[in-house]
This record gives C-alpha cells, structure tokens and sequence, in this order.
C-alpha cells in the first residue's frame, strides 16, 4: 500500500513537469483531449494501478447495467411472467401499456411508478416503450414471454446492438412496430436479423450512426420486408444514395 | 585477479582524465588569447584535430575496456534484438487465432500480474498461409455433437461481449463486423432424419434453431429451389458470419497489453528428454519431455533455443508436422509411435462471385445437402461460394493456387440449381487456404498428448476452427493452470478417443 502510495505521488510529480513541458512544445496543436483525460492517459500507460482503477470504473459500469438487466426470476415465480416483465420496464423507467387497456404505466423522470399494475395479474403486455433505457440482450429474457406484443419502442438505446436485434425473433409473430432509431450501436449486419419479423409494418431506423450506405440498406430492408413501412430520416443521402441505387441497379 | 584489474583501469582512468586536462589547457592557452584576431596559420588548428581525435578514441577505448569487464552485460557479438527470450514459461506455437485465444486466456486467468511468462511464436507475421485470415468467418450451432454445439455457443457470448473481454483501454472498440444473418442447413430425403435428430440435439444443448418444411422454406426464401429438399434447419439467433482479421487482431491486441510477448520466428525443433517406462500391460512405453524450442530466425541462419516448461502446439493445418518433429506419426491408424497427431493441411477454395439479381440482405449461410455453400459479402450483390471436394480428389497441398476448373465442374452447376439466379453471374475473385482437417474424425482435439508429457494441442479444427477458437482457447488454458476444464467438459475431445480408436463423428461437416 505504501509503495503504491508512494508511486502515486511519485507519478503527480512526474506528471506535472510533463505538462508543463507538452503546454510548452504542444500548445499550437488541434484540439487536444481535455486536460484530465490526458492525465490519466498519461498515468495509465506509466502505472498499473492507475489502469486497474480505470478498468473497476469500466467493470462496475457494465456490472450495473447488467444488474438492471437481470432476470427477474422471484417476481416471475411469485406473480407471473407479466408481472415480471411489468415490473422491469417500470424499474428501468420506461412505460407500457396491457393488453385490452388504454392508458400506459410510466415510469416518472425520478423512477418512481404507479404500483397499480400489481392488479392485472397475467394480463400480457401490448406495447412496451423502453425508449432511453439501459435494456440489453440480458433484460430480453424479462420480455420474452410477451407473446402478444405488438409495439416496441427502443430509440435511442446506448445497450442496443446488433446481438440484441437477432434476439427479437422471440417476437416474430405478433411485432408490427418496431423504432430502433438513434440507438448507436446498431449496425447492418444487426439490421440482417430483423428478417425474422415478417408481422412488420412499420419500422423507424432514424439516424443510426452505425450504418455507412443508408440508401442501399433501406433499399435492401424494404426488399426483405416489403409489407413493412421504413421510416429513415436524419441521414444524409445526397451522394450516397446515389452510390447506393446505382450499386443496385448494376 | 579482477580487483587487480579494476585498480589498473582506475589508474589508467586517471591517467586519461590527466591527459584530457593537458589537451584542454593547451587549447586554451592557443586559443584564448587570440580570439578576437582569427589564426592565420592552418598548422595549429590540424594538430588540434589530431588531439580531438585521439582524446575521442581515448575514450571509446577506455568505455569498450570498462564494458568487458566481467559483472557487464557487453558481449563480444551483436544480439538481434527480435530474439525471442531464452526462457518463458509458456511457448505457444502459431500465432493463429487458435494461439492468440489461448495466450489471452492464460494472461486472464494468472492470479498475479506477469505470474505466467507467454510467448507465442509465429513465423509469419503477413499471415499469408494463415487459415484464420483465409476462412469465411462464419460461426454456427448447427452442429450434431454436444461438445462443438457448446463449444460455439460459448464463442457467440464472447463475441457479443467481445469489448468487455478484449478492449483495452484508450483504444478504439473492436468491431467484429458481425452479420447477424443465420445457416440455412438443406437436407434431401436420405439424410432427413439425421437433421432431425440433430434438431433436437441442438435445441437440448440451447441452440434457437427451427425446422422449415419445403413449403415454408419456399415462403421465406423465394429464391431458392426446394427440388429435392426434404427438410431444411435455420439458425435463428447467434449464427452468421464476421471478419476473422478483427478476432485475429483483438486477441492478438489484448493479449500484448497483458503481456505476451510475440516473436516472429519458425519453430523447426525440440529438445527433449526420454524416458521409458512399462505400461499395465507390461508393454514399454516412450515417454518425452519437451525442454527446449528451437525458434529459427525469419532471415538467415540465426535461431535461439526457448527453455519452456509447457509446449502448446497450435499451427493449424501444420500441427501434425510439428508433432513429427518429435517422433509422432499423424497417420491416425498407427499407434506403434505413440499417439498420433492426425492433422494434415487440405486446400479448400473460396471463389467471390458478383452477381446482381441474387439474393438480398436475407441471404442466410446456405450449406446444401451436396456440400456446396455460399453467403452474402457485403450489400453490394457479391458472394462467396466453395464447396468440399470428394475424398478421392483432394488437391495437392503444396500451394495455395485455385482451381478455377473445380468452380466450373463442381461448384456452380450446384449453385445455379439451388437458386436459379446464379445460372448468370461472374467469378470476381477467389482464394485458397488450408484446413486442419483432422483425418481421425473431423473434430478439434483439445487436450494434452499421452506421450509426450509437456505440448498441449488445440488443432484439428477442419473448418470450424476460428468460430470455436474463444472458448477452445479458454479450454486449454484452464486445463494449463487449472489441471482441468472449469466451464466447458471437453474431454470428449481429447487424445483418449485416437487412443482408443473411437471417433466421435461430426455429421455437419463442411
Ligand atoms: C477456406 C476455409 C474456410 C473456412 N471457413 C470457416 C468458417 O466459416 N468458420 C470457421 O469457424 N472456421 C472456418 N475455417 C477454419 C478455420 O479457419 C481454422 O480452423 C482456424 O483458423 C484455425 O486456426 P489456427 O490458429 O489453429 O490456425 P492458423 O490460422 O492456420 O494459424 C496457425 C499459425 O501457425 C503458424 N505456424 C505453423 N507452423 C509453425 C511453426 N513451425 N513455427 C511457427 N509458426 C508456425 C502458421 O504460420 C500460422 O499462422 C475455414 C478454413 C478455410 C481454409
């Protein structure tokens, strides 16, 4: 402890000059990263301890998303796969609605949610509305008994990624909504899964930044699912459209 | 006699320094009163040089005489500095994706940082001959024995999680360029009820795998011919295909950060010790024990021998040679030699076709009842096809040239019939790499060799091997640390079934 104490103190004085020293020669660069993160990058690549530190942070980060995500197996036992998936979308703040009902549960901006929902015990959900949560393939395993979902909002979803739209077959027969938009994680290779909901009407795939060719993919989704309505805005088709169609016409 | 020596160095430092003084003073006894009118004469200026010179080599020679006394690390010879180091710990052979997979599991499971020294050894870093960099990167669970079911399912949750494994920090995330696009395995009359039985092998073991009928393959896939099909099995979820560069370069990027030490070289022997011993029979047995690798030098006639503790054989298609280096035949009916390695290199083409009408972002990885199979590359109308040829026409393995005749004869009149659209299309390209086809049975063998005590193998993949090489890594390196498997029960892979001459059989076998 004391050694590492003591090369932590050693390091900060060692840093300290080398700022001085990249301000001096450096100041004219373009846009160099924040002053903190130049530091631990510095400290990281001289002290282990350092990178150790970091990784926990990264480590426990995934640790809690995958806490929220996962499975909720008392709930499940003791009032049913509804209930279950119920309760998980409101814990993780987002909203749904029962089937054969009107009004939506929601989760408030502070998380805290109406306990009302205990009442309609095995009543499947209908629509779920996980938009800006930290659902990932994990927490699919609370949903998957919902076997009359019809909608599922997930825009802008920063755990949402390829693996996770493969796992939606579990809903191939009854999805007819589906908004993936702004999700950064999704790329084409992920949009290939989608071929399995073939119930699709509707599907809004707005500004994914993972995607290169957005022309010749909507081109190509529509192909694949022609009774589905493709809603792609937010991207910029002036020249790679072009690109696209004329890949296709070829 | 050295302390002797020493007392003479200092006597003669003094003296230097002595010298060195007298030079300065004559320098600035010439110089220092006539700097401001310059010197007219050329004689004083050489004889200085002169001095300079003498005084420089002066010195050289007294550091060249302080660098040879013994307690310094000077040598006589120059040392190329790419030489691996002398001893290690553990020496994986072949740096694959086999090698860099297991070198990062065993960096992940040491206790203390630096507890295990691993180095892999790889004799060619442009991975020209590599199968890894030559496959098509696809990963399925449509398998029919448990062990590679489980196996690849364990890969796909690697790869999902692919950044919490292999990311290091302050570099870019890995992208693997996963297609999420499933196997479309076809299966005519005969051979219908062995898809059966595999179904539901695959879904005991966990696999989201479905049945299609020839009418509802007809309705998802339009474009496809079911004449003669009987039955067909689609891979739902965790099956496609990525780009086996990006797992390369990831393990091989994190296992460096954690400390492997890579080094470029062909390892070309061993040095082992024997011993004899009586088997329960009362037959004698030939033990080995590897002590040393002998690493060779890319370039000219240099090499360096690896003291090692633990020997891991994972060249790929070139494994049974290495196993020959030490006395283990790879014909996999002689036993005499002790157990052999029966992994040998088989060509396999990969030919890119360009064809615009084809199948669009749908097109699942279609492998055909008669051995032929093609995928999606890319979205631009491009696909790659090959097929395994029969036993009796294996290609000659000395090169990696194509036979564009084998895609005229035996490749694309398949094809075409199974989806009408390739009757018109246009071989862009194509390449050939090397299977580590596993003569015995087609299966990876995972374990440490009966014989010769110390070399672990993970080989013998025969076209599975990339999509399996997270978890087979994995395998291995807790049988190294552990002494035994810890997630995955992989003994049904090891050597005990060539032992024994028992081969488990992969029907799914491309
Ligand atoms: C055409 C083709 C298609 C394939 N398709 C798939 C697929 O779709 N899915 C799948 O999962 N698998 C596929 N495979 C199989 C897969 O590529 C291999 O099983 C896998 O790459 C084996 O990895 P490896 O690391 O063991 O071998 P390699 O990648 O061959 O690595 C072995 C390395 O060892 C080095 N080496 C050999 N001998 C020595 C020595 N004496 N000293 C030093 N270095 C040495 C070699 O240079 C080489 O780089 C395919 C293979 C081929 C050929």
């Amino acid at each position: 402890m004391a050694a590492s104490c003591k090369s932590l103190y050693r390091c900060c004085q060692q840093s300290v000059c080398h700022l001085v020293a990249r301000k001096l020669s450096s100041s004219r660069s373009v846009s160099p990263p924040p002053l903190h993160r130049r530091i631990l990058l510095f400290l990281t690549q001289r002290f282990y301890d350092l990178e150790m530190l970091l990784s926990w942070r990264g480590q426990l980060r995934r640790k809690g998303i995958m806490r929220k995500n996962a499975y909720y197996d008392f709930t499940q036992r003791l009032y049913g796969s509804d209930i279950a998936a119920a309760f998980y979308i409101l814990s993780l703040k987002g909203g749904f609605r029962f089937v054969g009902q009107s009004d939506w549960f929601r989760a408030d901006q502070r998380g805290k949610f109406n306990w009302d929902f205990l009442n309609h015990k095995d009543t499947p959900l209908e629509e779920v509305d996980m938009s800006y949560t930290v659902i990932n393939y994990r927490g699919l395993d609370n949903l998957e008994g919902q076997q009359s979902l019809r909608t599922l909002a997930l825009r802008g979803c920063p755990e949402v990624d390829d693996w996770f739209l493969a796992r939606l077959h579990v809903f191939e027969d009854s999805l007819e909504e589906l908004d993936i938009s702004h999700c950064p994680r999704i790329t084409t290779g992920g949009l290939a899964a989608l071929r399995n909901l073939k119930g699709l009407r509707r599907l809004d795939l707005s500004s994914l930044p993972g995607i290169s060719s957005p022309g010749l993919v909507v081109i190509l989704l529509e192909e694949m699912l022609p009774q589905c309505q493709i809603i792609a805005t937010g991207y910029d088709y002036s020249i790679k459209q072009h690109g696209g169609e004329e890949e296709v016409q070829r | 006699m050295s302390a002797w020596r020493r007392l003479h160095v200092k006597v003669r430092r003094a003296h230097g320094l002595f010298t060195s003084r007298r030079v300065t003073e004559q320098y600035t006894w010439m110089y220092g009163p006539s700097t401001l009118g310059q010197n007219l004469s050329t004689g004083k200026p050489l004889r200085n040089d002169f001095f300079k010179e003498l005084e420089a080599q002066l010195a050289a020679m007294r550091k060249k005489a302080a660098d040879a006394l013994p307690g310094s690390s000077w040598s006589p010879f120059d040392i190329n500095p790419n030489l691996p180091p002398e001893r290690a710990d553990i020496v994986i052979i072949g740096g694959g994706v086999m090698g860099w997979s297991i070198a990062y599991w065993l960096k992940q499971k040491e206790r203390v940082r630096e507890g295990v020294k691993v180095i892999v050894v790889e004799r060619d870093l442009t991975y020209s001959q590599a199968s890894t960099v030559l496959s098509a990167g696809g990963i399925r669970q449509q398998f029919s024995l448990p062990e590679n079911i489980h196996l690849s399912l364990a890969s796909a949750d690697f790869m999902r999680n692919i950044n919490e494994h292999l990311g290091v920090l302050n570099e870019d995330p890995v992208d693997l360029q996963f297609n999420q696009s499933g196997y479309l395995f076809l299966a005519s009359e005969e051979v219908a009820h062995i898809m059966e039985e595999n179904y539901s092998t695959q879904r005991q073991v966990g696999a989201k795998v479905t049945l299609l009928s020839p009418t509802q393959l007809k309705e998802k896939f339009p474009w496809i011919n079911t004449d003669g099909v009987a039955l067909a099995s689609y891979g739902l979820e965790n099956e496609g295909w990525f780009d086996p560069w990006s797992l390369l370069n990831a393990f091989r990027r994190k296992a460096m950060s954690m400390g492997v030490i890579q080094c470029c070289g062909e390892v070309t022997d061993f040095k082992y010790t024997v011993s004899m011993m009586t088997s329960p029979g009362g037959d004698p047995v030939v033990y080995k024990r590897i002590n040393s690798v002998k690493v060779q030098m890319p370039k000219g006639l240099e090499y360096q021998m690896v003291e090692c503790a633990i020997v891991v054989n994972a060249a790929g298609a070139f494994s049974g040679k290495l196993a020959e280096m030490l006395g283990i035949s790879s014909n996999p009916k002689d036993t005499i030699a002790g157990t052999p390695v029966p992994v040998e290199p088989r060509k396999r083409y990969i030919y890119v076709v360009h064809c615009p009408d084809g199948p669009g972002l749908d097109t699942p990885f279609l492998i055909d009842y008669s051995g032929m199979y093609f995928r999606r590359e890319g979205l631009g109308g491009n696909y790659i096809t090959g097929a395994s040829p029969k036993e009796a026409d294996e290609p000659d393995t000395s090169n990696l040239e194509v036979d564009h005749q084998f895609f005229e004869d035996s490749v694309w009149p398949r094809l075409a019939y199974r989806v009408p659209a390739f009757e018109k299309l246009k071989v862009t390209s194509a390449w050939a790499g090397f299977y580590d086809y596993n003569t015995f049975d087609q299966n990876g063998i995972i374990g440490d060799h009966p014989v010769i005590n110390n070399m672990y193998f993970a080989t013998g993949f025969s076209g599975h091997g990339l999509q399996q090489s997270p978890a087979a890594g994995r395998a291995v390196a807790e049988l190294i640390l552990d002494g035994n498997f810890k997630t995955l029960d992989m003994r049904g892979l090891g050597f005990r079934r060539i032992m024994a001459q028992e081969p488990i059989l992969e029907r799914n076998i491309l």
